[in-house]
């Protein structure tokens, strides 16, 4: 297949120029409901990396036996596998952490960024190449969702990482830890990423 | 058909100067302009600016000046950052700051004003595409958006300062001590506007004189008060009729709280209103039925701002349900 990416194409790729959240905008679901905080999201992000980088190397392993009518079935399986694995450690491991994010671990399995990533990339491309695009998609992910949980700690609690940040005159904006919050930042996010790039296409244009 | 294409082209192009093609109305008044509108407002608004000034004392002067002065550097801000014209001519901001801050508590800190007026300016406008383009009420975005953030200094609990000078901070609002402690206001207090409360909605007088002018100039079309008026009404009735002890009648309901400021200065905004008349009274009455719901059965003491919001989120949906049918056209079967 010789118009697929290359493995390095794939990682840089998930990271900026097709970020699963400011670019394809997948997985929102978890990026508005667990981002009210720098140590949640992190805790997702390093969960959803562990769950996407086991299905797309287990996919990719199986690619050539998958039949293309029930690809979607086994996605999900080998998906639900993981999910319970990462749903379990965080359980056993850091119950406090695993109460806060409540549904949103299990709820992995529905996120569209790894099935997307399975079908797009590891169903089609040689191990190596799955698994870079995997760790690319991930940091890509994790990067947008502690962007918006930066922000969102930062004004709603005047906290970083549960460190205080800004002086204790801070007023708390506490519609940011409030789901409105979620969608401000991500839309104002999102707004400041396009006119950035609109930015930069029209200075490439011009010189 | 493509050489036919061309000439008709150029042979408007060249008759372009003679005769103008424009869509109708032809004839309209030059002096119905965005400016006039809000100029009208900022004169109607004279009186409950004034009340507040007379009430309120410097709390209104500090949240006045900081609410327009922050809503004009919002403006100019992000219409810059859109490459927008220049667009402070038209008093839009200016109005939307009066409105902002007369809807704010004067006790509310200086960062709350600021906030919400960047909110309203910003996220409540411009984001949309400008003044006419968004879908609710600026003044009330940046308003839900500051009360949300900051619920204690604008809460119930926010509008009162014991240490306060000006006297009628040092009480509590009449809706609040309604609610909480079921104390019933004089109706002369609710109706000439000595009562504590957010800056402009303590004088229903004030309200109801500025309200009265919008509608004889037309800036505001009177079917949305009159019907925000008339449901209030209607439902305080129901409720009187359910409990005829209660003493919170009636008018206590049309004068206390933000509901007269707010059906004639607030829920008129010709923007995010429905633009026909039938429209108008269904916004109206959605408004007026949301308020009672909100005073009646939330936490809130009271439900004007939300109630707009609400409304204001329907509008394109009642606007659809009331076109006019034009003349001649058959009713679908």
């Amino acid at each position: 297949m010789a118009d697929q990416p290359t493995p390095l194409e794939r990682f840089i790729q998930g990271i900026l120029p097709e970020n699963p959240v400011y670019r394809q905008l997948l997985g929102l679901c978890p990026v508005l409901a667990v981002s009210n905080g720098l140590k949640p999201a992190i805790t997702m992000s390093v969960a959803v990396a562990f769950v996407l980088l086991g299905a797309n190397v287990l996919i990719s392993l199986i690619r050539n036996l998958l039949k293309p009518h029930l690809r979607i079935v086994i996605f999900t399986l080998t998906i639900a596998t993981f999910v319970t694995l990462a749903d379990r450690f965080l359980a056993a491991y850091v119950y406090q952490m695993s109460k806060t994010l409540g549904p949103y671990i299990p709820l992995i399995i529905v996120n569209c960024i790894i099935i997307c990533r399975c079908e797009v990339c590891a169903s089609k491309q040689s191990v190596f190449a799955a698994a870079s695009d995997a760790i690319g998609q991930s940091l890509g992910f994790a990067l947008a969702l502690s962007s918006i949980a930066v922000v969102r700690e930062i004004l709603g609690t005047g906290m970083l990482f549960g460190l205080r940040v800004l002086p204790t005159a801070w007023p708390d904006w506490v519609i940011m830890i409030l789901p409105p919050g979620a969608f401000l930042t991500l839309g104002l996010l999102l707004g400041v990423i396009n006119w950035i790039d609109s930015y930069k296409s029209k200075k490439s244009r011009s010189s | 058909m493509v050489e036919n294409k061309q000439k008709t082209e150029s042979v408007q192009k060249a008759s372009g100067s003679a005769v103008q093609v424009a869509p109708s109305p032809h004839l309209s008044s030059s002096s119905l302009t965005t400016q006039r509108m809000m100029l009208d407002v900022i004169i109607a608004l004279l009186p409950v600016i004034l009340t507040a000034l007379y009430v309120f004392q410097w709390y209104a002067v500090k949240q006045l000046f900081i609410c327009v002065a922050s809503c004009l550097t919002a403006e100019t801000l992000f219409m810059k950052m859109r490459n927008k014209p220049f667009s402070l001519n038209d008093y839009s901001a200016t109005v939307t700051g009066l409105i902002l801050a007369l809807s704010l508590p004067g006790t509310a800190p200086w960062y709350v004003g600021v906030i919400a007026s960047f909110v309203a300016i910003g996220i409540g406008k411009v984001i949309f595409g400008g003044l006419g383009m968004n879908i609710f009420n600026p003044a009330m975005v940046g308003r839900a958006f500051v009360m949300l953030a900051f619920a204690s200094t604008l809460g119930a609990s926010g509008y009162e300062d014991v240490t306060s000078a000006v006297n009628a901070i040092t009480q509590a609002t009449p809706m609040t001590v309604f609610k909480q402690a079921g104390i019933i206001a004089p109706l002369s207090d609710l109706f000439w506007g000595l009562s504590n409360g957010s800056l402009g909605e303590t004088s229903a007088i004030a309200s109801i004189i500025g309200g009265f002018y919008l509608c004889i100039r037309r800036t505001a079309s009177w079917e949305i008060p009159a019907s925000v008026i008339i449901v209030t009404a209607i439902l305080g009735g129901i409720v009187n009729l359910i409990n005829p002890q209660l003493e919170w009648t009636v008018l206590h309901h049309m004068f206390g709280g933000a509901l007269l400021f707010g059906a004639f200065f607030i829920a008129t905004d010709p923007v995010t209103s429905p633009l026909t008349t039938r429209g108008k009274f269904i916004f109206g009455a959605g408004v007026g039925a949301f308020i009672m719901l909100l005073r009646l059965f939330s936490g809130y003491p009271e439900g004007v701002m939300f109630a707009v919001l609400l409304m204001n989120a329907l509008t394109p949906l009642i606007n659809n349900w009331t076109i006019p049918r034009p003349l001649g056209k058959l009713l679908e079967p």
